[in-house]
């Protein structure tokens, strides 16, 4: 190895890639390990203070350890993308569903905002989530529509009830998690502000899901099977991750 | 809602659960991840067939993994799923122990079960196997920065990049949690500050007034799909559609790319829009007062970005405050610091 290039042994480790093929957890490990190394022999390191140092380092990462691993793949998203998710979720820098759920290129056409809300259908507001959902849905065709939450929904909790603001865009963007507010306030209310804002950040992700089904396209695909709803809660205070699924729900008949 | 559709005919039960009942669909109680994991997680990238029980499986493994050379893996993991389906007798011994009247509501459709199975809990399993790997491969051994990044963030970075799948900024540039706040609509717009509220400026206001982040960085992208969309829009007709409605907001980029494009094909055309509209995007910023204030004052730097995914390349630039005055009569935008990276 001491007589190899940085070329050469960038090379080797790309090689190593791309043949590991052994079970499923220990080529995450062994991958995991290679990408490292070959970051440190392209002299890049996460966390880099300079910004253009920083993001030239990632794109350089990216590019030898993905794009001239998989060649055929890049070139079939070149033409087109089938992703089979739309995903909704934050824009904390905490909680990049690519870094937790792995999602690769190709996967998830992905739609991030602040406190990660659905407004219901509105043709004259909200237009940018309204354009995510519709292109998803109806040119992209996706199958699975994930909602995925994180902490962070204290700006709605803390909203004044006497309706005053005190950002611009913000406050009138959160407001949407207003119905979510107010079921938690009459059912956890007895609760401290803490544990009430847990409880809210699930609640928003049922109001938004709710929300979700308001868009006429969105409805006509889930009443054909064609499209399913999942909420997800990461918490990255404990480490952990709850999944769960929209059912719809044909009762049996009552006969008289 | 279709009044034809027999699923959606008024529920006549609403069951209680932890969360919100609604009357159209009712959220089931959250599935935690508990130990019990199947001995042999499907892929996802391979275990995803269509909806339509008479349809082939839609994702390629050959996409998923490159080259044909690398089926094998892939192959494999397939197979043990279909195998998994066909001897799953698991559901079965569920169903009986469930009250009779349910039992006989499942067995007497079991396409229908097979086709939950197949879209339900393989999902389910492919999203736990990929936590529990993040967990025990990132999480666990980084456990000081993820303590350190539960308390607070501090991004250097917001990110302003497309929904498009291929073009994840934690992907192709690599940013570690903590790093960026990402903001990702469609087509990579900012609005101004005159449009009024919006998602996109909402979390704008956050990061730059509240996270005081340094550096916003719009990215664009080639083959983007929301910017097609604006580029093929009438020019008389008043849209109703959503995503024409939300790109409308490049339209100063599209009428700069049509003038400056003519001899150009529609293609051709469109990547120079993708550009254009980043500029658009830049100068968009500057309409919000608390992010102009910021970059007079030096504390706050604003980068346009392009990748392209076709030849795997980026192009970065930065504004260049000082020369960009009159901003938005123009509609010119200085830059500097301009770098092609393949």
């Amino acid at each position: 190895m001491g007589n190899l290039s940085q070329e050469e042994a960038i090379e080797g480790l790309k090689k190593l890639l791309i043949h590991n093929d052994k079970d499923e957890q220990l080529s995450k490990e062994l991958e995991t390990k290679i990408e490292k190394l070959i970051s440190e022999l392209l002299g890049t390191t996460p966390h880099d203070c300079h910004p253009v140092r920083r993001i030239l380092g990632g794109f350089q990462s990216f590019k030898t350890n993905k794009f001239d691993v998989y060649p055929e793949l890049f070139s079939e998203l070149a033409e087109h993308q089938t992703p089979k998710f739309l995903v909704f979720a934050c824009c904390d820098s905490r909680v990049s569903p690519s870094n937790i759920l792995d999602f690769q290129p190709g996967e998830a056409f992905m739609f991030r905002n602040i406190a990660n809300l659905v407004p219901p259908f509105n043709q004259l507001r909200y237009s940018g989530v309204g354009a995510a959902i519709e292109y998803a849905v109806v040119h992209l065709n996706v199958k699975f529509t994930f909602i995925f939450r994180c902490g962070g929904i204290d700006r709605l909790m803390e909203l004044p009830e006497n309706g005053s603001t005190e950002n611009d865009f913000i406050d009138d963007w959160v407001q949407i998690g207003l119905p979510a507010k107010a079921k938690v306030k009459a059912e956890f209310g007895h609760l401290p502000l803490e544990e009430q804002k847990r409880e809210c950040e699930k609640e928003a992700v049922n109001l938004s899901l709710t929300n979700l089904q308001t868009y006429p396209y969105v409805r006509e695909r889930m009443a054909r099977k064609a499209l399913a709803l999942r909420g997800g809660y990461y918490d990255f205070v404990e480490g952990c991750f709850k999944l769960w699924e929209v059912k719809t729900i044909i009762t049996t008949p009552i006969r008289s | 809602m279709s009044t034809n559709s027999p699923h959606f005919l008024s529920i006549q039960r609403l069951e209680t659960l932890p969360f919100s009942v609604s009357p159209m669909a009712v959220p089931s109680p959250p599935f935690s991840l508990s130990k019990h994991s199947p001995s042999n997680p499907p892929s996802f990238l391979a275990s995803n067939p269509s909806l339509d029980p008479s349809k082939a499986p839609v994702l390629r493994p050959r996409n998923a993994f490159g080259s044909e050379a690398n089926l094998g893996r892939v192959e494999q993991t397939r197979l043990r799923l279909w195998n998994n389906l066909k001897t799953n007798s698991d559901l079965r011994l569920q169903a009986s122990r469930e009250l009779p009247g349910l039992t006989k509501e499942l067995e007497s459709d079991k396409s229908e079960r097979m086709e939950r199975i197949e879209h339900g809990t393989d999902l389910f399993d492919e999203m736990k196997q990929r936590f529990l790997s993040f967990k025990k491969h990132k999480y666990m051994q980084n456990l000081e920065l993820y303590e350190k990044l539960a308390k607070d963030q501090a991004p250097k970075f917001m990110v302003i990049a497309c929904a498009d799948s291929r073009v994840c900024p934690s992907s192709i540039l690599g940013f570690q949690p903590g790093e960026a706040f990402v903001v990702r609509n469609v087509a990579n717009m900012v609005p101004p500050y005159e449009n009024g509220p919006s998602e996109t400026n909402a979390g704008l206001e956050f990061a730059v007034n509240s996270l005081k982040v340094e550096n916003i960085l719009v990215i664009g992208h080639s083959r983007c799909g929301g910017i097609r969309a604006l580029m093929s829009m009438h020019d008389d007709v008043e849209t109703s559609s959503l995503i024409g409605s939300w790109v409308s907001v490049g339209m100063n980029a599209r009428v700069r790319t049509k003038a400056a494009t003519k001899l150009l094909n529609f293609d051709q055309q469109c990547k120079h829009c993708e550009k254009e509209s980043v500029n658009c995007s830049l100068v968009n910023l500057l309409t919000y007062p608390w992010v102009e204030e910021k970059v007079r004052n030096g504390e706050l730097a604003i980068h346009g970005g392009y990748y392209d995914f076709v030849d795997c390349a980026f192009e970065k630039w930065t504004l260049d405050y000082k020369e960009s005055n009159p901003i938005g009569k123009s509609g010119k935008v200085a830059v500097k610091d301009r770098a092609f990276w393949f």
